[in-house]
């Protein structure tokens, strides 16, 4: 399998098998909170695209170089959330200063971005995750990949999930049922149909 | 007797789940079985009481612009330590919870505690309010729990409850059960407070 090969699984895997969001249990409060319009749904997904591949990389260099050489593993933790905090204001002060149009788009969803669980934890299975031979650990194109990859899948559901919701603010409802318990219902039902790509073996 | 009022107030008024909607993530995802979700609970409880305390201790020294990472430092200082614990005292239950054990540093309720409550209120109170909130955490997802344990697995904290002849619904246990098991939970509760 060449790499390209590689690649195709890996996207697969991170889009529709291991769904962060659908499969892992991971970013579900934007997921949940942010999945009311399909604008809003659009730059909070760009938003946490750009902060994943960003910390995938960084967190991907600080084990690598800092904490592996001082055998320093058990600070894993605090120093990832750390990074990641200090990325997303870095990124937000960056793109305030650069890109004012982006940052009118996307600049309050950013802060937002340091308690999505997904950041971290694309950072965390990185460090643990097996490239698809089955043997050897991510490297750094790997794992920045990874986190590319793992933002475009949770997009994907995000951007579903908004697309359902529009459509059903004209729907009647019970009161009891409206805004949360039918999101979290609506999940399921698209968590089912997301099992169909379970066992998909490639 | 504010202390009790407080304590009062995050298990039933203010459930961190069924009325704040924080810290999803690890509800849906360790809810497989009472023994993950009373571990989890616990796990959060602990991590949440010392840090509330922690920060309501050094609310008056800490610069207002920077508050935020020195609460996630705090917090995330006590997450490596049941991290730690965990894996040398308590090996199953911390290969069972996984990634969820560190990601206790983004879980919402704790931040959110944190900024909204450990910040400007004393020590004493920080500590009731923490110990509310975590039992309020526990009993969510001990209650998701029981229902997808039972369902799932015909099982109660690994007692045996339904008969060996129940055909285990295995979609309980499964990623989708959990979305749908909290949402009729929350549509429930939330018939309960409109007939009130």
């Amino acid at each position: 399998m060449g790499y390209l090969g590689e690649i195709f699984v890996m996207a697969m895997t991170a889009i529709f098998i291991q769904n962060f969001v659908l499969s892992r249990f991971l970013g579900l409060c934007p997921y949940l909170g942010v999945s009311k319009k399909l604008d809003s749904a659009m730059g909070m997904g760009m938003a946490v695209i750009f902060v994943m591949t960003l910390a995938s990389a960084i967190t991907f260099l600080i084990r690598k170089y800092l904490l592996i050489p001082f055998n320093i593993e058990y600070l894993q933790t605090i120093s990832f959330i750390l990074t990641i905090a200090a990325l997303v204001q870095f990124v937000e002060m960056v793109i305030q200063k650069n890109a004012p149009a982006l940052y009118k788009s996307l600049g309050v969803y950013l802060p937002l971005i340091t308690t999505n669980c997904a950041v971290l934890g694309v950072a965390i299975l990185n460090t643990k995750a097996i490239r698809p031979d089955g043997v050897t650990a991510y490297n750094f194109l790997d794992a920045v990949l990874n986190g590319f990859l793992s933002g475009v899948g949770f997009t994907f559901v995000l951007l579903a999930m908004a697309g359902i919701r529009e459509r059903l603010e004209f729907s009647e409802l019970p009161e009891s049922m409206k805004g949360m318990p039918i999101g979290l219902i609506l999940a399921g039902i698209m968590a089912l149909a997301f099992y169909g790509w379970m066992g998909f073996k490639i | 007797m504010r202390f009790f009022s407080e304590i009062n107030k995050g298990i039933i008024r203010d459930n961190p789940i069924f009325a704040l909607v924080l810290g999803m993530c690890p509800t849906l995802a360790v809810s497989t079985s009472m023994k993950n979700a009373i571990g989890m609970g616990l796990a959060a409880t602990f991590v949440l009481i010392c840090s509330n305390m922690i920060i309501s201790l050094i609310k008056d020294v800490t610069p207002a612009k920077i508050r935020i990472p020195v609460y996630i430092v705090v917090i995330a200082a006590f997450v490596t330590i049941v991290d730690m614990v965990m894996a040398a005292y308590l090996a199953p239950l911390h290969k069972s919870l996984g990634l969820f054990i560190p990601l206790i540093v983004v879980n919402c309720i704790i931040l959110g505690r944190a900024e909204a409550f450990a910040s400007k209120n004393n020590i004493l109170n920080s500590m009731a309010d923490a110990i509310g909130m975590g039992a309020g955490f526990t009993l969510a997802l001990m209650i998701v729990a029981t229902i997808r344990e039972i369902l799932g697995n015909g099982t109660w904290l690994d007692f045996r409850v339904l008969p060996k002849a129940y055909n285990p619904m295995l979609v309980a246990i499964l990623a989708p059960g959990a979305f749908i098991t909290l949402g009729f939970l929350m549509a429930l509760i939330n018939m309960l407070k409109a007939r009130k």
